[in-house]
């Protein structure tokens, strides 16, 4: 009888030990596969800050760049290219993106909402070349040149399906009673939404637009053949534009130890603005909701 | 529903509001009208299954142009990169729903959004200068000298150690992506019941077994949806692979050497296509590119789509 139970119980505790085996493989497997996941992200990160401190300083923003082969100058045409061609992006993207998230949000019932979630997410998911392929057919071949503003359009396609999905998603969260209370008094349904529900949904909408900003700020390949780069300062949308992304890639693929030098320090300029927009954009939001 | 009664200052609001929002579709037509007829002159001539399937890309002296070779890097790089992201990206999110204490999951959650904001000029900058130097001289050429020696089998399929090429495309890629299928899968295991696993653990089951038989199964469509945005973003991924991969689209392709994608060669050429076929064949390119990531897109919502009826099937 005992020899019998405990020949059972070594036997429960063999099967019991097996999974428990598995257990601690399979934990340490996932803890492996977490560090995996992030490795090439954090030496990325500590690469970029190392290289581009060392490259930074105050002429960095402050002077347009150097012919090639001269040391020192600054890219001074490049940032303020980016604040530029991206924010005229936004301003055309606004409209469009807003428009389509209030719809999305507040007219649920609407026959194209099934048509234009899908098609957003559907551009929100398309390359971001193909976009500068459009704003290069649309506008640079009419226009019979390369400009700044192209270069908007590129980025302002890009970012409509960007806030027309963020908007949708904020306005959700505005609570029912909200609407309710003003339709209770009479409101129309425009003054609805634009009085009490867009106003309640602020902070979140700016975390919309700020996050559409930093995507499109770090995008390249729309500009290649839409802003194209410009090595002096240029402040007029109708001429090629300089922009961050571009000229780092230009000077990344260059030959000059001096370019590869401020490729680094543009690469943590550009990371440094995408933090903070989208630091800005959780302080923004977190205040509220 | 009968309104009550229609304020005609509603009834502009809401024409105004559509108007704009079919920015959205008049958008996504243009892109594949647009695509189409800047492509259509290399299209015709070379029909578009033969500009498919054409493996002669010479812009120069035969002047003709087929995207196969590039649909072939497209395909090979961006699965290769899924493939090699699944299981650390799935692993990511399985610790940061479900085993991670708060403080941890938060900076995991913190390093995901962190990791889809680095710009991609960043990632390949990182790749030009630090990974392709280093995995051609610690991996590819010691490799090389041993297949060389030992397996002479294996050089060709192993090809030029020049660092820039296949592999280095691939690995940076595969990094690049994990923040999208992470994401998903992450959200799709938080919406897992609670129920689900504190029945599993009543029962006895370790932690890996309540993952397995009683939160994957459920969170499967959501895993599998993040799967193919990843895919998607990898086959649209343009400058940091343009600027590792060598640029060669010599076939056939070897692990080392260099090679090109659609949105590779699109970024290469553009700029210096001077021909008007030139041209056009670059925006056929980007025409099939452009149905590809449709494709791909599509099926991430089908699958997203059938996941959020079977979870709410199941609350």
């Amino acid at each position: 009888m005992l020899p019998a139970g405990n020949l059972r119980s070594l036997e429960k505790n063999l099967a019991l030990r097996a999974r428990y085996r598995k257990e601690r493989f399979m934990m340490a497997l996932v803890g492996l596969g977490t560090g995996l996941a992030f490795l090439i992200l954090l030496l990325v990160l500590a690469y970029a800050l190392s290289q581009g401190a060392g490259a930074l300083n105050l002429d960095f923003f402050l002077k347009d760049m150097r012919p090639p082969g001269e040391t020192g100058g600054g890219l001074r045409q490049a940032i303020v290219g980016t604040l530029i061609v991206d924010g005229l992006g936004l301003l055309i993207a606004l409209p469009f993106g807003l428009a389509a998230g209030i719809l999305l949000a507040e007219y649920p019932d609407h026959p194209v909402n099934p048509y234009l979630r899908l098609l957003s997410d559907t551009l929100n998911g398309m390359p971001a070349i193909l976009f500068g392929l459009l704003a290069f057919i649309l506008i640079v071949k009419p226009m019979g040149g390369f400009s700044g503003l192209s270069g908007a359009f590129a980025l302002g396609f890009l970012m409509i399906p960007i806030l027309a999905r963020s908007t949708e998603g904020v306005l959700a969260l505005v609570p029912k009673e909200i609407r309710e209370a003003g339709l209770a008094l009479g409101l129309p349904r425009w003054r609805v939404i634009l009085s009490l529900v867009l106003p309640t949904a602020r902070a979140g909408l700016i975390t919309g637009v700020l996050l559409a900003f930093a995507r499109a700020a770090g995008e390249a390949a729309p500009l290649l053949f839409t802003a194209f780069g410009s090595p002096l300062l240029e402040l007029n949308p109708l001429k090629p534009m300089d922009t961050l992304p571009l000229r780092l890639f230009a000077f990344a693929i260059s030959p000059y130890e001096d370019w590869h030098r401020q490729a680094w320090a543009a690469g943590l300029v550009l990371f440094g603005l995408i933090t903070l927009t989208s630091l800005l954009a959780r302080w923004a939001s977190r205040r509220r909701f | 529903m009968k309104r009550l009664y229609t304020h005609s200052g509603d009834r502009i609001f809401a024409w105004a509001l559509l108007l704009l929002a079919l920015g959205v579709v008049v958008l996504a037509l243009l892109m594949a009208y647009e695509l189409y007829q800047g492509g259509s002159l290399a299209l015709k001539r070379f029909g578009l299954l033969g500009f498919a399937l054409g493996r002669e890309w010479d812009p120069v002296i035969q002047k003709s142009f087929g995207a196969w070779p590039y649909i072939l890097g497209t395909v090979i790089v961006s699965l290769s990169a899924l493939l090699l992201s699944f299981f650390p990206a799935l692993a990511a999110a399985i610790f940061a729903a479900e085993y991670a204490p708060r403080w941890l999951a938060q900076v995991i959650n913190f390093l995901l959004d962190l990791m889809a904001a680095v710009p991609s000029v960043v990632y390949g900058l990182w790749g030009i200068f630090v990974l392709a130097p280093w995995i051609r001289d610690q991996v590819q050429l010691p490799l090389y000298m041993w297949a060389a020696e030992h397996a002479p089998w294996l050089v060709p399929i192993l090809g030029v150690p020049t660092g820039y090429g296949l592999m280095t495309a691939v690995l940076i890629l595969a990094s690049m992506i994990v923040p999208y299928t992470a994401a998903l899968a992450r959200d799709a295991i938080a919406l897992v019941p609670k129920e689900h696993r504190e029945a599993a653990y009543a029962l006895g089951a370790t932690r890996w077994e309540v993952m397995r038989m009683a939160i994957l199964p459920l969170a499967r469509g959501g895993i599998i949806a993040g799967a193919f945005l990843a895919l998607a973003r990898a086959v649209g991924e343009t400058m940091a692979v343009t600027m590792v991969i060598g640029n060669s689209h010599k076939l056939p392709y070897t692990l080392f050497g260099g090679a090109a994608t659609m949105p590779s060669v699109i970024a290469n050429e553009f700029t210096e296509a001077v021909e008007d076929l030139h041209l056009s064949a670059l925006i056929a390119v980007g025409f099939l590119l452009f149905w590809v990531s449709m494709a791909v897109n599509f099926a991430a919502a089908y699958v997203l789509r059938r996941q959020e009826r079977l979870v709410k099937g199941v609350l």
